[in-house]
């Protein structure tokens, strides 16, 4: 298997906290790797080792079969990098910005020029090119930001929490332009604390917690790992409801959720699906649906270190730790 | 904690593709011009390096000229390399409030992320710091001009003036590049003009004769840098000794160098 990011047992302390705690990452080329984790898992302090901004205390870090460490300029010509914050300049305008990074890389200012107009009509700013940065919105300084980071069309991409706080739109827009450079061979290294990006985007996904990986996989393999599927039955009449809780209960061994006329609940043991379906048509109770899925990432998640994701916390928690 | 092993270190033949010095000048040049473009979208700065300057130069030749020299046309002959001197000192924590922006915003993160010259970053800002100055050197000295000032030396001596106040400043600018470094918003480099340019300026030879301030001042004039400076930039601009001040004014912008410089560094590396 051809790994694009290989990094093996990544240390990293500041001071007396230990923010990484030998983690390892790899990501297969042309693929989405997807690290999940709350504030302050260290997934922020991995991210920036990755990108030779700081050395790890441990463990060692292969980038396109370069050391992050040892042969830091070598990566710099693969990656490029968008963080938290969207670092753009803000009093130069859109077009500066990128061609800053153009100049930067080496291409001529026809090339660097070229450049920029092409990114800037491709994330929808060809109009707002010409405005100094501090007037765009929110989700304008992300997009530009972006486009920074593809100025010198990089083989590998971290974008750390890219969609924190952008609205749903937003968010589409970027899972199309992260699923379309993968189809270009851009191997993405993409850092989340929603379990739905992990699920729509990553091929393989890397769960840590408190700076240690605790799961490994595609997010299929994490759902099966949790081993639990999700019943939901509902009867065609909603006066049914409550045998059909009955039901579910006695079968299940759980008590179910109910919402409104579906009743649902985790079962781990595959034949408890049929035997419900077969006691609700002894009872004649007519079935309008009976479904069974995988849990959420977020469920997972919960499964896996005992705790749910934090959505709403600061996302300044996981760069104070780095 | 397992114990993980340290990075293998790599044969010495594996090539260190560093930039060379043409690319590092570029990679400079191309963010000295990131620096200085800035000032066309915010005419703030525009403001903060020719406003300022000209409303010094203005205040202190009407409001204290008279009282102190007799005259505004007589105090610039003496005051303006005062005037010189501070506004300088004061431009150094533009250097400081610059690069906390940088880093707060993550822009310098991304340039540190890039395949150029590690120095770049700062070197660039140095480069555009150094534009500014003697932007802004040459502004108070057209005003001063207008306003009565003559210059009593040659074109020579005034470049030597521009010089010794941009040696001086690079060495004085590692302080607040330093509290860059240590603080979490720009705005707080610049209180630290407040405490220490202040003091710095206004108790030494740059706007009033040492000889009229009480003795435990005359004491402290004495030894401040400034006065240095300031005498020596004067020397060069109307005349009297230079050679004593001008060498004692670089061996103190070498020792802040040389102090604040490392630490500045070490702060930074420690941030990130």
């Amino acid at each position: 298997m051809d790994y694009t990011i290989d990094a093996h047992g990544l240390v990293k302390r500041f001071g007396a906290t230990t923010a990484l705690d030998g983690v390892d990452l790899a990501a297969r080329t042309g693929t989405v790797l997807a690290v999940l984790g709350p504030n302050g898992a260290g997934k922020t302090t991995a991210v920036r080792i990755l990108a030779t901004l700081v050395r790890p205390d441990g463990g060692r870090a292969l980038v396109g079969g370069h050391d992050v460490v040892a042969q830091a300029q070598q990566v710099r010509r693969l990656i490029a990098l968008t963080g938290q914050y969207a670092a753009v300049d803000e009093s130069l305008t859109g077009v500066e910005n990128l061609l800053l990074i153009g100049r930067l890389l080496g291409l001529s200012r026809a090339a660097a020029r070229r450049r920029a107009a092409e990114l800037l009509e491709r994330f929808s700013l060809a109009d707002a090119g010409g405005r100094a940065t501090k007037t765009y919105s929110g989700g304008m300084r992300r997009r530009l930001d972006l486009a920074a980071s593809l100025v010198g069309r990089p083989r590998v991409l971290y974008l750390d929490e890219p969609t924190t706080g952008l609205d749903p739109r937003a968010r589409g827009d970027l899972w199309a332009v992260i699923r379309d450079l993968t189809a270009g061979g851009v191997t993405v290294l993409l850092t989340t604390q929603y379990m739905e990006e992990a699920d729509q985007l990553a091929d393989d996904v890397v769960v840590i917690d408190r700076g240690r990986v605790v799961a490994v996989g595609t997010p299929d393999q994490l759902k099966a790992q949790v081993g639990r599927q999700v019943l939901r039955v509902s009867p065609v009449r909603a006066a049914d409801v409550p045998v059909v809780a009955r039901v579910v209960t006695d079968l299940a061994g759980a008590a179910p959720e109910v919402d409104g006329e579906a009743v649902s609940a985790q079962v781990g043991d595959p034949r408890v699906p049929p035997a419900v379906l077969q006691r609700l048509t002894d009872a004649e109770v007519a079935v309008a649906e009976l479904s069974l899925r995988k849990p959420s990432l977020d469920e997972v998640f919960f499964a896996l270190t005992g705790h749910h994701t934090d959505q709403e916390a600061d996302h300044d928690d996981d760069r104070s730790a780095a | 904690m397992t114990t993980i092993a340290q990075p293998a270190s790599l044969p010495e033949t594996v090539p260190q593709d560093r930039v060379g010095p043409l690319a590092a000048i570029r990679h400079t040049l191309t963010l000295a011009w990131r620096s200085l473009v800035q000032i066309r979208h915010n005419p703030m700065e525009l403001g903060d390096l020719s406003l300022q300057p000209l409303m010094f130069v203005v205040l202190f030749a009407y409001v204290f000229g008279g009282a102190i020299a007799g005259s505004p046309k007589a105090y610039l002959q003496f005051g303006l390399a005062g005037i010189i001197c501070q506004n300088a000192l004061f431009l150094t924590m533009n250097t400081g409030m610059a690069l906390n922006t940088d880093i707060t915003k993550g822009v310098f993160d991304r340039f540190r992320s890039l395949p150029i010259a590690r120095s770049a970053p700062l070197a660039g800002r140095i480069v555009a710091d150094v534009v500014r100055q003697v932007w802004s050197m040459a502004i108070l000295m057209a005003v001063g001009t207008l306003l009565g000032f003559r210059i009593q030396t040659n074109p020579v001596d005034v470049l030597a003036a521009v010089a010794l106040l941009v040696a001086f400043t690079l060495g004085f600018s590692w302080l607040p590049v330093l509290v860059a470094m240590l603080v979490d918003e720009p705005e707080k480099v610049m209180m630290l003009g407040f405490v220490v340019v202040f003091p710095l300026t206004f108790i030494s030879s740059a706007f009033v004769p040492v000889e009229t301030m009480p003795g435990w001042l005359q004491a402290w004039a004495g030894v401040n840098p400034t006065s240095l400076l300031v005498d020596a930039v004067r020397g060069l601009l109307v005349g009297g000794e230079v050679a004593a001040p001008a060498l004692g004014a670089l061996a103190w912008a070498a020792a802040i160098g040389a102090v604040f410089a490392p630490l500045a560094l070490w702060a930074f590396r420690r941030r990130s």
